[in-house]
Parts: C-alpha cells; structure tokens; sequence
C-alpha cells in the first residue's frame, strides 16, 4: 500500500512495505487453560497478532473461562506442583503458602515488564480489535452466563458456532 | 546501510527503510515519511510521534503500543484508528525511529 512515488526523488525511495490492507489473514486462539502462567500465552501472541493487522478472535473453553470469569480473572494462579519447569524440588510446591509465594512472583515479575494483568490485557485487546468468546458447554458445567462473564465477552457460542466465525483461520490451543 | 530520497530528503535507512540516524529525522521529513505510506499527519499523530521520540530519548528503546497507551497517555483505539492495521511499527517509521522490540 505504499510507495507513491515522491515527484523530486531520482530514485525509487526505501519504504517498509506494511502489507496489504486486507490480507484476509485470521488468527484463532483457543485458551483452554486458567493457570496464570498459562493465561499469558494466548494473551501475548493476540495482541502481537493485532498490532499486525491480523483479524484475531479468543475462545475461552474449560479451565480458560477462569480468564474471563469476573470471579476469577483478577485472582489466576501459579503452581510449582507439576512443573518441572521451575527446577525446583517437586516437594517443595506442596508446602503451605507455596503456591501463593509462585504466584506473587510471577505476578511481579510480570509487572515489571510492563505486562498488563490479565483484565487489563483482554481490554487491550479488544481495544486493539480482537474479539473475545465463551464457550457454551463450559458455561453450562460451571452454571454462568454473559453477566458473569467479562463485558467485553462478546457473546457465548458453542464450539461450532467459533469454528464457522474462524473459518480459513490459523488456529492456536493453548 | 542504505541511504535513500524521500521528498528531497538524502537520509540513512536500514533494509526496511526504518531510518537509522535520529538527527536526520525533521518535523517536516515526517510529514513526507507518512505520505509515503498513505498517512495525512493530524495534530493527534503529532501527539504519537512526539511522544515516541522524547521517550525514545529517555528509554533508548521504541515504546510499544502498551507504553504508548499507559506513558503518553493516548488511548490504544486511538492508536489503531490513527495509524491503520500496524499502529506501532507505522508510528516508528513516521517518528524516525527502529520498530519497537518488545513483545507487549
């Protein structure tokens, strides 16, 4: 969409090509999970994918309706147990308070990157263009409906009713 | 590094065409920078762009949308709707800066 050529210009100015207007390109990403470490994933690659003018749209099924629950998305968790990730002794995760010291960590450290909570990041992207959906069948189980759910949620849908929205999308479970 | 013309303007780009040296970069180089990529600079772009370089003074990095939002104070909506489809990599170019780095 770029290079109009200046009139005084010898030559053909260097400009960065920022892709077509409408590249058609979506983004489906399915977040399937409500630890926090496992909340950013998704929130992350959604907003990269909308600063690049790509049509992106969130399902948030199973354990990732703690990511859009109003109970819940202020207050995710992060657990040593079952991580080996954090290469620490498993036994250790067990200990009292252990999983809210991780989790006070994380948060923190998340912070200091500039990085959003997780309320705030949805707002982000939806202020960005992004579009955010509920899973039926894990409304049903967990008995909620779009008031319990965050505003921006657009509606609940069940799994097919995404799969026809983000038809010829890419597609990201997380 | 390559340098290229844009309206008259001999500066240093890298091989995107980002430019490369701060100095180089004029108020009225920015309004031909935009054109070249179909923007027309309002006294809101002016706002961005102003604010992306005094940071970038600051911070010796480009903000991200996020930092443009939360630090300069100017709505991510407005963002978007100011520099269509890719607003941070667009608003670098414009200010003469290098495409932000950070992931958020």
């Amino acid at each position: 969409m770029t290079t109009t050529p200046a009139p005084e210009t010898v030559e053909s100015p260097l400009v960065p090509s920022f892709g077509d207007v409408d590249s058609g390109r979506k983004l489906a990403i399915i977040c399937s999970k409500g630890n926090l470490d496992m909340a950013y994933p998704g929130l992350i690659l959604a907003n990269a994918a909308l600063g690049e003018g790509i049509e992106t749209h969130l399902f948030f099924t199973f354990w990732g309706f703690d990511m859009i629950n109003k109970k819940t998305m202020g207050d995710l968790k992060f657990t040593m147990l079952g991580n080996t990730a954090t290469h620490l002794p498993q036994g250790l995760g067990g200990l009292p308070g252990m999983t809210a010291m991780a989790t006070h960590q994380l948060r923190r450290t998340i912070a200091d990157l500039g990085v959003p909570d997780v309320p705030e990041f949805l707002q982000q992207i939806v202020d960005s263009g992004g579009h955010l959906w509920a899973c039926r069948m894990s409304a049903d189980m967990q008995h909620l409906e779009l008031d319990d759910l965050y505003d921006e949620v657009e509606a609940i849908i069940s799994a097919s009713d995404f799969i026809e929205k983000t038809a010829g999308a890419q597609l990201l479970f997380i | 590094m390559p340098t290229t013309i844009i309206d008259g303007h001999e500066i240093q780009v890298d091989a995107e065409g980002f430019m490369t040296e701060l100095e180089e970069w004029s108020e009225p180089l920015a309004k031909s920078l935009a054109h070249q990529i179909g923007l027309e600079l309002t006294d809101e772009h002016w706002k961005a762009i102003r604010f992306l370089r005094s940071d970038y003074r600051e911070q010796g990095e480009t903000a991200t949308l996020r930092r443009i939002s939360v630090v300069g104070g100017i709505p991510t909506k407005e963002l978007f709707a100011l520099f269509p489809q890719k607003p941070a990599k667009k608003l670098a170019y414009v200010a003469g800066l290098p495409k932000p780095h950070g992931c958020v």
